[in-house]
Order: C-alpha cells, then structure tokens, then sequence
C-alpha cells in the first residue's frame, strides 16, 4: 500500500473510532464500518484500529475470524451468498448453485477474476416461507429460481 | 427500501393475541399509570415464558433484574433469529416495530433501565433503516428519550446494533459478549445476565415475540393474556411454516394446538415429518402427530419444517449436522469435536458404509454432548440426530434406500 493510502486509511479509521467511541466494546462497530468501506479490513487496518484502541492486534483479528461477515483477505465488490438452509434446500438451492457455478465460472468461496462478485453460501436467511433466497451486499432475493438467479448477477456493477 | 420483502408479508394480519389491536403508546401510557409493582404483577399472572424457545418465565427475569441494585442496567431485545426455519421476528420487526419497542420502553420503566439494544442479525441489514426511522417517529411522539409521555425523570432510549454472521450470537451471553466488540462465545453461567450482564450491569435479554407480548399483557391484562393456550403455555405464540405446504408463512396461533391440526391449517399433504424447534429441535414422525405444541410437549421457538413423503431423512439430518458443524463456536470440546463426529456418521450411513456399534457408540457421544456442551447450541444439535435415526430408522437402516451400497438385490 502506498503512503498516501495508508494516511488516508489511517484518517478514515480515526473519524470512525471517534464516531463509535474509543473503547473496546466498539471494536465489532469499527469493524463493521472498515469492512463496509474496503470490503475487507486488511493487516494494516487491523493495526490501526490496535493502536486506536489500545489493545493487541491479535484481538483485533480474533473478532474478525469470528464473523462470518468480516474478512481479513480482499474479496470482490459485491458478495453473493445463497442459502442452504433445509427449507431453501428443498426448494431447489441445489440447481440455482449449478446455474450460478457455471455462469460465473467460480466456485463457491472463490471470486470472480474482474473482482465483481465473491461467492458464498449462507445459513437460514429467516426467509424460509419464500425460498429460495439469495442475498446480494445487503439486499435479499426471494423465490428465486436458477434463471432469475443469473438475471440479478448480471445486473449488478 | 427493500421491495422484495415487503410485498413478500401479508400486511397486518390480524390474530388472537399479538396480532391484535394496538395502538402506538397506548402500553407505555397504562404502564406508567398503573406502576412497576401492577406491571409485575400483570406479568405473573400472565405466565408468559421466554418465545425464543427456552421458554423461562419473563415476569421471573424481570423481577431478579428489579431487585438488582446498579446504577445502570439494560433492555436488549434478541433480534438475532438464526435458528433454521425461523422467520417471526423479520415479520414482527417490519410490520409491528411498535409493539417490539412498546415492549422494551415498558421493561426499561418496570427494572429501572435507561438504555435498550436491539441485537439485530447480520442478514437483516435491510430492515435497519424502518426500524431507524420508527425510532425517530417514536422520539418525536415522545415515547422515547427524556421524560417519556410526561413522565417526569423516566429517559429511555433505544439504538440498534448490527450482528455479523454468526448463529451462536443468538445464546444471550454470546450475544452480551458480541456486544462488548468479542468473538460472539458463550460465557460460563452462573453468573447471569440478571446479575452481571452487558458491561457487568444486570441485563435483561428478552426475544422479539416475548417483548412484543407486553404491550398487550399491559393494556388488557394478564388474565385475558392467559385466557389463551395451555395452563402451563399461556397465550399464543408465532409458528414460522416452511417446507412441502400449499401455504408456507407466519402463523399465531393458540398453544396446545395438535401437530395434525397446524398440518390441516397450513395445508399439508402426504407429509411424513414434521421438524418442530428448527434444526436443534426435534423430528416427529406420522405416528405422532398427535403431539401438541407447548413447553410442556413438543416445546419450540416456532421453526416447523415439513417434510412430505418424497424426502430423504438423512439428507435432511447431513444438512443440519453440517450447519451445527459450521456454525458451532468452536470453544467447547463436546462440541466442536462432536458435531464433526456426528456429521461424518451420517456421511458414513448415507454411503451404507456403518456398523451398528459405531453408529451406538455414536448415540453416545450425542448423549454426552447434552450433557456436557457449554451452551445451548452444543447441548441441542444432538437433537436431531437422536430423533431422526429412532423415528425413521426403517428408511435409514434400509440396504436398499438409494445410495446405500450394503444392499442385496
């Protein structure tokens, strides 16, 4: 990472940690705003918000590996998770996998290569009684089917 | 906004109990008039039990957080709906903010609590901004912030705090340690959250539906609360449908209502089970349907899956076993090594490649998993597992069932 970026890194976790409050109990909160910024809240960040917070590294890292929606490595622009929670299952996740597996040529956990989609699976996404359901960033897909599926992937930038 | 969801629910729906009328205030108003001591008592009466699926007394909670002596203590409401087939709260946090906050104004009043937090899941990003917006509507309205409906020296206010994937958050200390900014594991109990809570200060930690029961045990009392479901599950309570039925969705309906009876509601044909509690509940067969939905028999936080004859059991047992797998937290033993265990014994029977000593030596262990998993989520996961190889072992120990390879011609 260039200098630059790293100070203006460094500017924008700083503006976070005085919004949040500078104690340990915000730590998940600051975690939540760098991981929305960068999509991923890297080695240097991670340090960054130590120091900020006055405490070790490690803890920062702890918490982030811990969640599911935290990652440490860059992942691409937009995440893609479909569920495969049993009533999801039943309602033919198996085939909306197939469709989206061979439409963008990744697989699950992997990213695409112009870096616009990462691939995930999700556990029950509480939308059981319209499944199947995808969740693309933070908006959610409904009865979706393996043709639609690959519509809404198309469509996002 | 999301469109997907929104036109997704039923709006309003109307029901016996929750879903009755209510109008915005109208519970913090009588709350405050009729006193902290009345409240308890409605409470009480009421025998309303915890709806996340624990089922504790709410009134019991309440009272050991009262009788507390803290300078600051707090509401949270567990909005981290995680358990598989569960879809309640989603609906009661879009189409009924207000009683869910009603509910934790009331309890704030009745302990004595400043601050509420809603513990919102991850995955419902989407419903942040409604609910951002209801918050404001209700500061506006004075319903929250300083000196709540006139009420001189009562401040309440609420804020919302976002999860981020992780199903083991929904245990209530779990959740209090997500919220301190930790790894989301479960503490040793005792002690308490009554007692030592968010920040060490007592914490009540109530689930959506219980706290959206409040406002209307309040207004129209305990007794007409009881009126409602069994003596020992009072009221109505949420049922989250999903799986093979003509119409899936969220149902409120009386406890004590029989398994065949929920089947004729949702409209459910040639089903062969029923998986009541989500996936760290239980797995019922036909021959008993008869069961009735209440703490005291087939006890649940609302999650019913259905099954129809065409489906595989042990398919469905590798899906839950390999999300207790994924979503243990790794700190306990018994359970982090246990759900592998587990999970690779079904991988083992769906080959046919088992003997029936390991598969008891496997009955075992999940016993000993109930027993010795440091919370809920490790105790309950053998759940499944036990219930699926006794009520359906005539599929499961069938050479012949397909992709069984110990099978003659």
């Amino acid at each position: 990472m260039l200098v630059l970026e790293k100070n203006a890194q460094s500017e924008i976790i700083e503006e976070l940690v005085k919004d949040l409050g500078n104690n340990r109990s915000s730590l998940l909160e600051i975690l939540q705003g760098i991981q929305k910024r960068y999509n991923f809240i890297s080695d240097f960040a991670q340090q960054e918000v130590a120091r900020l917070l006055n405490i070790h590294p490690v803890e920062v890292y702890s918490t982030i590996s811990f969640y599911s929606f935290l990652h440490s490595k860059p992942i691409g622009r937009n995440i893609v998770r479909l569920c495969r929670t049993i009533s999801c299952n039943m309602k033919g996740q198996k085939n909306i996998e197939t469709a989206v597996i061979k439409e963008l040529g990744i697989n699950f956990g992997e990213t695409t290569k112009d870096r616009r989609i990462t691939l995930e699976y999700t556990n029950c996404l509480g939308m059981c009684d319209v499944a199947p359901a995808m969740l693309v960033n933070e908006r959610v897909y409904t009865k979706i089917d393996p043709e639609t599926a690959v519509k809404i992937l198309k469509e996002i930038k | 906004m999301n469109m997907e969801t929104t036109t997704n629910n039923q709006k309003k729906r109307g029901g016996p109990v929750l879903f009755s009328r209510h109008q915005l205030g109208e519970g913090i108003r009588k709350a405050i008039e009729i006193g902290r001591e009345n409240i308890l008592l409605e409470m009480k009466t009421s025998g309303l039990k915890g709806r996340g699926g624990a089922g504790f007394p709410t009134a019991t909670k309440w009272m050991l957080t009262a009788a507390t002596i803290s300078d600051k203590k707090f509401i949270i409401c567990n909005a981290d709906e995680g358990e598989p087939g569960t879809f309640k709260d989603r609906v009661l946090l879009l189409e009924y903010p207000e009683l869910v906050f009603e509910g934790m104004v009331i309890a704030g009043f009745t302990i004595g609590a400043k601050q509420g937090i809603v513990y919102l899941r991850g995955e419902y990003e989407y419903i942040r901004k409604s609910l951002e917006d209801y918050l404001d509507m209700m500061r506006k309205e004075n319903l929250l912030g300083k000196n709540i409906a006139c009420k001189k020296d009562f401040n309440f206010d609420i804020k919302i705090h976002l999860g981020s994937g992780a199903y083991v958050c929904g245990e209530e200390t779990a959740l209090i340690e997500s919220l301190e900014g930790s790894r989301g594991e479960p503490r040793n109990r005792p002690p308490y959250p009554v007692n030592t809570g968010y920040k060490d200060h007592p914490t009540v930690v109530n689930n959506v539906e219980t706290l959206a029961s409040i406002p209307h045990i309040v207004t129209k009392g305990g007794e007409w609360f009881k009126k409602y479901g069994t003596d020992k599950s009072t009221g109505s309570k949420l049922f989250s449908v999903s799986g093979d039925c003509e119409k899936p969705g969220v149902y409120e309906l009386p406890w004590g209502i029989s398994i065949d009876e929920l089947l004729e509601v949702v409209d459910a044909k040639n089903t062969k089970a029923v998986q009541i509690g989500g996936a760290s509940g239980v797995c019922y067969p036909k021959s008993q349907f008869d069961r009735i939905l209440a703490f005291e028999d087939a006890a649940t936080g609302g999650s019913i899956i259905i099954f129809n004859e065409n489906r595989n059991m042990i398919g469905v047992l590798k899906n839950f076993m390999e999300f207790f797998v994924e979503e243990s937290c790794g700190q306990c033993t018994p359970c982090r090594i246990g759900n592998i265990k587990l999970l690779e014994g079904v991988s083992m029977i769906e080959k046919g490649q088992y003997t029936f000593s390991y598969i008891n030596n496997l009955k075992q262990l999940a016993k000993t998993m109930q027993l010795a998993s440091k919370c809920g989520l490790g105790q309950s996961s053998p759940n499944p597992f036990l219930s699926i190889l006794e009520n359906f072992k005539d599929e499961i120990f069938n050479p012949n069932r397909n992709g069984g390879s110990s099978g003659k011609e």
